[in-house]
C-alpha cells in the first residue's frame, strides 16, 4: 500500500458503501433525439446525431465514442465561415457544464462514423458508447432513418 | 544606381496610371453587373452516368447547383435532402428546375461513385464530377472555393473544405442568387415559387 491516508480512504468509503471509483458526472448524462442516416455501402462514413444532455451538479467531458458499426467513430464539427466555404475538423473534447446539452445536429457537430464495418441500412439500429472524463460511460441506440432524413423526426 | 529627378517623376506617374487602370478595371465591372447576371452557369462534366454534360445541354430549366463531395458525411448529405426536400414541394412544376450537384473532390468522385448514392436521393439530381482540371474551371466560372485540407483523422487522410451555399440559375444560366447553407427547405422553396413566378 503506497499511503496508509489512501489505505484509510479506501476502507472508509467501502465502510461507507461510497463508490470507489465515483462516476460523479456521467450518471447524470441524458441522450436524447439520437438518429443517424442510412449509409450506401460501407465504404464512405456515416454521421450519428443526438442531443448530450448534463442533469448533473458538474461539468462532463466527452472523451471518446465507441461502436461495434465502425472502426474510427470521432466527433466531427462542420463550421462554415463568411464566404460560406464549409469544412470539416475532429472537435476534440467536447465539456457539457451543469444543466446545459450539446447538440450534435446537421452543419454543426456530429459523430463521424469511419471504417463502417456494415452498411447503414435504413429501419435498422445500432448502438453507440460515450465515455466521458469520470470513467463512466453511456450507451444509447440509435435508430438508422431514410437517406433524405432531415432531423430525427425523418 | 540614381535615379534622376525627371527618371523619378516618370516612374511616379506609371505607379499612378497602373492604380488607376486596375481602379478603373474594378469599377467598370461593378457597374456592368447591374445590368444583367453577374455570370452564368458555364461547366463541362461528366455526370453520374457516364454521360458529357453541359450549360447548353441543360438549358431551358432553372438550375439549383450545389457542390459537395460523396465522403462528406454531413453538410452534403443534409443539403441533397433538403433539395429533395425542396424538389418533391415543387410538385408538378419539379419538371421545371434541375438540381446539380458538382463534386470538388475528382480524386475519389468517379462517375460511379457518385452513381453510388446521388439517385437514392430520388429528386433527379444529376450528380457531375470530371478531372482535377475541369473541377479547378468550373469552380472559377462558379466563382465558388473548394481546398484539400490534410487531416489525419479523415479516410484517405484528407477532407474538403468548399462553398456550401446553394446556388440558383435562371432558364438562360444565369445566376440569379444563392442560398447559404442551413436555409431550412420550406424558405427555399417559398423563394423559389416567387422567382419562378409559381
Amino acid at each position: 500500500m503506497k499511503s496508509p491516508v489512501a489505505a484509510v480512504a479506501i476502507a472508509l468509503s467501502i465502510f461507507l458503501g461510497l463508490p470507489i471509483s465515483s462516476f460523479a458526472g456521467s450518471q447524470d448524462i441524458v441522450v436524447e433525439d439520437a438518429w443517424a442516416r442510412a449509409s450506401i455501402g460501407k465504404n464512405r462514413p456515416g454521421a450519428a446525431y443526438m442531443t448530450v444532455r448534463n442533469t448533473g451538479t458538474d461539468p462532463v467531458t466527452i472523451l471518446s465514442l465507441e461502436t461495434p458499426l465502425a472502426m474510427m467513430p470521432d466527433i466531427h464539427r462542420t463550421t462554415t465561415d463568411a464566404n460560406g466555404v464549409s469544412s470539416m475538423a475532429p472537435a476534440g473534447e467536447i465539456t457539457i457544464a451543469p444543466g446545459e446539452a450539446v447538440s450534435l445536429e446537421p452543419g454543426g457537430l456530429h459523430a463521424m462514423l469511419m471504417r463502417l464495418e456494415t452498411p447503414m441500412v435504413e429501419g435498422e439500429s445500432f448502438s453507440l458508447t460515450l465515455t466521458f472524463d469520470d470513467g463512466g460511460t453511456v450507451t444509447v441506440d440509435v435508430p438508422i432513418l431514410g437517406i433524405a432524413a432531415r432531423g430525427p423526426e425523418g | 544606381m540614381r535615379l534622376s529627378v525627371i527618371q523619378k517623376g516618370l516612374w511616379g506617374l506609371t505607379v499612378i496610371a497602373v492604380v488607376g487602370f486596375v481602379w478603373l478595371q474594378i469599377s467598370a465591372r461593378g457597374e456592368r453587373s447591374t445590368d444583367g447576371p453577374a455570370f452564368r452557369a458555364d461547366f463541362e462534366l461528366t455526370d453520374h452516368n457516364g454521360m458529357v454534360q453541359t450549360d447548353e445541354y441543360l438549358a431551358g430549366r432553372w438550375m439549383l447547383v450545389f457542390f459537395g463531395f460523396a465522403n462528406c458525411p454531413d453538410v452534403c448529405p443534409t443539403t441533397l435532402a433538403e433539395v429533395a426536400a425542396v424538389m418533391d414541394g415543387l410538385g408538378s412544376d419539379a419538371t421545371q428546375v434541375q438540381p446539380l450537384f458538382i463534386s470538388i473532390d475528382p480524386e475519389r468522385d468517379t462517375p460511379q461513385a457518385l452513381a453510388e448514392f446521388i439517385p437514392y436521393f430520388d429528386a433527379n439530381i444529376i450528380g457531375l464530377t470530371g478531372t482535377a482540371d475541369q473541377i479547378e474551371r468550373t469552380s472559377k466560372t462558379f466563382r465558388i472555393y473548394y481546398e484539400k485540407i490534410e487531416e489525419a483523422a479523415s479516410p484517405d487522410g484528407y477532407t474538403m473544405g468548399h462553398s456550401s451555399q446553394l446556388f440558383l440559375f435562371d432558364p438562360q444560366g444565369g445566376y440569379v442568387g444563392a442560398w447559404t447553407y442551413g436555409t431550412p427547405a420550406e424558405e427555399i422553396l417559398a423563394d423559389l415559387k416567387a422567382r419562378m413566378s409559381i
